[in-house]
């Protein structure tokens, strides 16, 4: 398959990126977006020419570091999954490709099409952990949960902070991510003794970094590799109000 | 959350008007004994207005604010832009809700406060010796352009609605994942009611269905 590309080439922060044009040629339609932009790299190294900068790491889902916008969608047309999990086969071939780095003021760009999500580490550093002793793994009995619970924790828990929800939201909010990150806590004893402050302080992070608010369009949960539902959105609207509630009357 | 209270009560303001301007279809008795028991009310019908404006004016406040950060949080737009999931509606919020702004305030000044159209103060009052709204009403609406900007508020007001009237139970936390999507679809069902409702009143006049209780 031949396809024409339209890639955003920007040198850092400071100087102003555009589209460049590139061409690929032959490629197997099993060949995997970012194998696919392997393959534009080593054509361009062969040319002496600057490969395009761009993440990856697991290149099996699961690590979420693609951060690409692929013909005006977070992670490109195939939903759920990250760029890893995008195949050629899901464009037509000759087709026009453009490709964006995410574009969120809290996810300032490094490089080409690489940017820096640290933003979303401070939201987790703000709360996102507990603190009962984390020993060895405790008898599976001890502490039972009941299975709807655990079931829905595990479900938020899938997050893997890739920045897709931010990303592809019209406003640029973090919502889904930190609505993931504190309903998976809060729904397991374990996490219950922060769970006021908690709610308080990551959505008070979330913020602070400059991200957007919600407006309840669901583009985020379209877009999510690992298939995070809005509904913990509200979840955290609950959380929010109820330790608002909590610290009001002095708790 | 303070955008869904406020617009909660402004839902309900919605329904109740339309409610109340139905009573068209029932003769002009009704009509114009329900806006005399309106104005019957006094200072608790100037309360009630006071509360509906300091609403409108805490909505659009809030709003405007939260639309100023979201513009911020995105200074570089996308070059290419596709929406898998989210309506036209619910990402032209604040197009369609400053839209209706400016038909309230024309519609307050027409039929409110009747400085628009000067045969308003030529009706004289019904047999009951209440104002004739439901003349006032007729003659305002046989003019087609009066009819069609009612008509084009009420399709943003709709808009706006088949986001909002769903929108506002996620705000507070009041759905859960197999609750969310019915609730859309009756925000959606909800929206266009209101809009059926609303514009069948111009359209019943302009097709003549219903005439003036009085000559001008």
């Amino acid at each position: 398959m031949n396809f024409k590309l339209k890639i955003w080439r920007q040198k850092d922060r400071q100087s102003r990126g555009k589209l460049i044009d590139y061409e690929v040629r032959d490629i197997s339609s099993n060949t995997s977006f970012l194998e696919m932009l392997d393959i534009l790299n080593e054509n361009l190294l062969g040319r002496g020419e600057e490969p395009i900068a761009f993440d990856s790491d697991c290149r099996e889902g699961i690590c979420g570091i693609c951060s690409l916008t692929i013909n005006g969608e977070a992670h490109g047309p195939d939903h759920p999954g990250a760029v890893c999990e995008l195949y050629m086969r899901k464009f037509r071939d000759g087709e026009t490709i453009v490709v964006e780095p995410f574009r969120v003021r809290s996810f300032p760009l490094v490089k080409d099409l690489v940017i820096d999500r640290s933003a979303l580490d401070r939201i987790v550093q703000a709360g996102g952990f507990i603190s009962a002793r984390a020993g060895s793994a405790p008898e599976a009995n001890s502490t039972p949960i009941p299975k709807h619970d655990a079931d829905l924790a595990m479900e938020a828990a899938a997050c893997i902070g890739c920045g897709a929800c931010a990303a592809a939201c019209p406003n640029g909010s973090a919502m889904l991510f930190t609505a993931a990150k504190v309903s998976h806590l809060s729904l397991l004893p374990q996490g219950r003794p922060e769970r006021v402050t908690r709610a308080l302080k990551m959505v008070q992070i979330m913020d602070a970094e400059g991200f957007g608010n919600c407006t309840n369009t669901y583009e985020c949960e379209a877009v999510c590799p690992a298939e995070i539902s809005a509904s913990f959105i509200a979840k955290l609207n609950r959380e929010y109000a109820h330790a608002i509630l909590q610290r009001g009357t002095g708790e | 959350m303070i955008v869904a209270i406020t617009g909660i009560i402004l839902i309900l303001f919605v329904v109740g008007h339309l409610l109340g301007n139905l009573q068209i279809f029932i003769g002009p008795d009704w009509i114009n004994g329900y806006s005399q028991h309106l104005r019957d009310l006094g200072p608790l019908l100037w309360l009630i207005r006071i509360f509906l404006l300091v609403t409108v004016i805490i909505h659009i406040y809030v709003t405007i604010q939260l639309a100023i950060e979201n513009r911020r949080a995105r200074p570089e737009p996308y070059l290419d832009r596709e929406y898998v999931k989210a309506t036209f509606a619910s990402r032209h919020m604040v197009m369609s809700g400053l839209i209706v702004l400016a038909f309230i305030i024309y519609h307050l000044a027409h039929f409110t406060v009747r400085v628009t159209d000067p045969r308003f103060a030529l009706l004289n009052a019904d047999p009951l010796g209440h104002y004739d709204v439901y003349s006032m009403m007729v003659y305002g609406f046989q003019n087609y352009l009066v009819s069609g900007f009612y008509v084009l508020g009420l399709f943003l007001l709709a808009l706006h609605l088949s986001h909002g009237s769903s929108s506002f139970f996620q705000s507070l936390g009041l759905n859960d994942k197999k609750l969310t999507p019915r609730l859309a679809f009756g925000g959606r069902i909800f929206a266009w009611l209101m809009f059926i409702g609303y514009t069948s009143i111009p359209v019943a006049i302009l097709l003549g269905l219903i005439k003036p209780a009085q000559q001008l």
